[in-house]
């Protein structure tokens, strides 16, 4: 790389790597972003019992189709994380390009999920039900845009054998995606 | 960030190369990643802010003063342009200057200098966060001249207020002054992530967890409790967005929406907000008095703590803005509880700086007098916010000039005290000079005395119950009297003269930078680390063979076995 690091990066006072740690912190910040928004969605929910009508036209055996696919998306992390712990560059970025083609198709099932649903008239503005669905969800899908994205860069560095610590990063972000779908699913699709 | 992270075993194979090759002007100062020159990119942009926030108050302190005349630099003072001015004075004042001045300056300046590191962890990181935040300052700025003018639905913009261009008149100014607040959050998020990691991993060898700076770990506690406050706020504004643009109905209660929703989104941010600024100016106050005190903080641990349980308390206080906007009376005991508990904390800290000046061998230099003024002065802001945070005074309090005073006298002293308070202390080791202390005092007593004649009468209007949000006294007959006119008219006049005495701090900070007497490493006989390397600083701080080691605490002056009073932190034995 064509810059150095300064020492204060390769120091490890509390014995946790750097990048590790802040990659737990600024998971620490998006907890709280998707709380907020969450919290306020649950507390609009219990207030508004008629918004189960609204709810009851989402479709649920798509939420759970892309459930299926970000599971299995997050499997192929891990295992992508093994290689990269056996020193195994080519294989994890193997894997990466699995968990990526899953960011891919968790996208497309959501466009088409998303368009049917519009032509069917339930707008983000349609009422505040949607407004939630679609917010919440779209800060997700910007979620999984951006860490397939970064995942592109850290499988094309771990397929030339370099950095393949990040591989560890960024699957733990991606973990972190797929949890946030978990509590999106019952929330949006489940509860009627 | 990916590409910031560090490869341990490839790097120490190489070294600490590439560190001092020639650089030119625009790399060396635009795009640096070096955490000094973002810290001077950091304070200059929040100086200038500052400028711009302070003439915002000159304008709407002159309306208020005299209304209806023509101000000078500015011409006459419509209803939209003063709201405009108020919310944007405030919005500045808070986002645009306390925080990166106190937090990403100084933090920028002293994380890597006083923990013995060569620069922040993610330095390219440091780079963008300064980015973002300059671009945010751009979009707030053009968001006063766009079509309908700057968004006027004040800093706490309440919806359906600021939800509506049918009801604030101002649609493009409130959305862009939303997307410039969002994106300053981004810029402290990016920063506060460096900050947090740098203190916990970059320590030099032998700094335990105690023998760490306090400063250092307000800012850092300071960041954490903006990283778990704004999030709640960022998913409320981008449903305010959302609303305003989308035309969807999060904040409508026509349409099933709350506005309240809104106020405790925004004050489970804004009331950590008021802490996150707090913790670092105090911070600051505690390096300054050991050092003019030549004495030991009386409780390190103490100051620790208490900061951490304000920090935790601060979580729990947010409803206490709300009393009157609907919420249950039950709710209300609550936060009027948890609003008085966390003075508890607040008044140890104020507690320990006393017992470290008692006995000391104090020296009134510049930065001291700073120092303690901050505490008198806080304290007047901290003993006015019982009357605001107890449920019942606060009905007959909310929103007159007694609020706006309260924070004022929280606020200067974090923002503006706490700021020259660090900058007269750490200049000659940014600029390599002391700066002129004759220039320095005359500029502190000609700030603090006229801050007091502002506020001290605002406090006065608002045990009168004059509201804080009238353009014009004259079009209510009823609470203009003649008498409050006076007292508006001496806060104003008091804010020219401070405003006229910031130029001898201007005109002092270029003089002493220009030609003032060299301030060689340690000009305060001070034991941080910091002050063991060359003024300024070179880029990695110290020759990287000449890294310190830490043997002791931060504050040992006057220890019994040593014939000078100071005892720096990497000195062996």
């Amino acid at each position: 790389m064509a810059h150095a690091r300064p020492i204060a990066t390769t120091r490890s006072a509390t014995g946790i790597p750097t990048p590790r740690l802040a990659v737990w912190w600024i998971l620490a910040s998006e907890v709280v972003i998707f709380g907020g928004l969450l919290g306020a969605y649950l507390m609009h929910r219990l207030g508004h019992p008629e918004w189960a009508e609204a709810a009851s036209h989402t479709q649920t055996w798509i939420g759970a189709l892309n459930t299926f696919v970000l599971l299995t998306s997050s499997f192929t992390a891990v295992l992508a994380h093994q290689a990269a712990e056996k020193g195994n560059g080519k294989q994890a970025a193997k894997f990466l390009g699995f968990t990526i083609i899953g960011a891919l198709l968790f996208l497309v099932i959501k466009s088409y999920e998303w368009t049917t649903e519009i032509l069917a008239g339930y707008t983000i503005t349609a009422n505040n039900f949607w407004s939630f669905y679609y917010t919440a969800a779209g800060l997700h899908a910007l979620h999984v845009i951006a860490g397939a994205i970064i995942m592109g860069f850290v499988a094309v560095d771990a397929f030339r054998g370099r950095e393949l610590h990040r591989v560890e990063i960024i699957g733990i972000y991606w973990h972190f995606v797929d949890v946030v779908w978990i509590f999106l699913f019952p929330l949006l699709y489940i509860a009627k | 960030m990916a590409d910031t992270v560090a490869d341990v075993q490839q790097h120490e194979a190489h070294g600490h190369v590439d560190h001092h090759h020639e650089q030119s002007w625009v790399s060396k100062y635009v795009f640096s990643v070096d955490h000094k020159i973002i810290a001077l990119q950091y304070l200059f942009t929040g100086m200038f802010m500052g400028i711009i926030g302070g003439y915002m108050a000159y304008v709407f302190r002159m309306q208020l003063a005299f209304p209806g005349i023509s101000v000078p630099g500015f011409g006459q003072v419509s209803p939209g342009e003063y709201n405009a001015l108020i919310t944007n004075h405030g919005s500045i004042m808070i986002f645009w200057v306390a925080m990166p001045v106190l937090i990403a300056a100084f933090g920028n300046f002293l994380i890597p200098l006083m923990i013995g590191a060569d620069d922040m962890v993610f330095p390219r990181i440091n780079r963008l966060s300064f980015q973002v935040f300059f671009v945010s300052s751009v979009v707030l700025l053009l968001s006063l001249f766009v079509e309908g003018g700057g968004f006027g639905g004040a800093w706490t913009s309440y919806p359906p207020l600021s939800a509506s261009g049918d009801y604030n008149q101002t649609e493009l100014g409130a959305t862009l002054w939303l997307l410039a607040v969002a994106l300053e959050f981004v810029a402290f998020l990016l920063g506060g992530i460096n900050f947090i990691t740098t203190l916990m991993n970059s320590r030099a060898p032998g700094m335990r967890a105690y023998d760490i700076p306090l400063v250092c770990w307000m800012i850092v506690i300071a960041s954490i409790l903006f990283m778990l406050s704004v999030g709640p706020l960022l998913a409320g504004a981008v449903m305010l967005l959302f609303d305003q643009v989308l035309n969807t109905g999060f904040y409508d209660p026509a349409r099933g929406g709350d506005p309240i929703l809104w106020q405790h989104l925004f004050w489970f941010f804004g009331h950590p907000e008021v802490y996150v600024v707090l913790l670092p100016a105090i911070g600051i106050t505690v390096e300054v008095m050991a050092t003019f005190a030549r004495k030991k903080i009386f409780g390190y641990k103490m100051v620790l703590y208490t900061a951490v349980a304000t920090g935790v308390l601060s979580f729990f206080v947010w409803a206490h803005h709300q009393f009157v906007a609907g919420i249950d009376p039950r709710m209300a005991n609550v936060f009027t509880i948890t609003t008085l508990l966390i003075s508890v904390p607040i008044a140890e800290m104020l507690f320990v700086m006393i017992a470290t000046l008692y006995g000391g061998s104090i020296t009134l230099t510049t930065p001291m007098l700073w120092a303690l003024s901050f505490m008198a002065e806080f304290l007047i802001g901290g003993v006015t916010g019982i009357f605001l945070g107890a449920s019942g005074a606060d009905i007959y309090f909310h929103d007159t000039y007694f609020v706006l005073a309260h924070f004022h006298y929280t606020f200067f002293p974090i923002a503006i005290i706490g700021t020259f308070c660090a900058f007269t202390y750490w200049f000659p080791k940014m600029f390599g000079r002391m700066m002129n202390d004759t220039l320095g005092k005359i500029h502190f007593w000609g700030t603090i005395i006229p801050f007091n004649f502002i506020f001290i009468p605002l406090f006065v209007l608002g045990m009168g119950g004059q509201h804080r949000r009238i353009y014009n006294f004259q079009h209510f007959p009823d609470i203009a009297g003649p008498e409050y006119f006076q007292l508006r008219q001496i806060a104003t006049i008091a804010l020219l003269v401070m405003l006229a005495f910031q130029l001898v701090f201007f005109y002092n900070v270029i003089v002493s930078w220009m030609k003032g007497e060299k301030a060689g490493k340690n000009p305060w006989k001070a034991n941080t680390l910091e002050w063991t390397t060359e003024s300024p600083p070179p880029h990695g701080n110290w020759p990287v063979d000449e890294l310190p080691t830490v043997y002791r605490g931060p504050y040992e002056y006057g220890h019994p076995d040593r014939e000078e009073d100071y005892w720096p932190q990497n000195l062996p034995g």
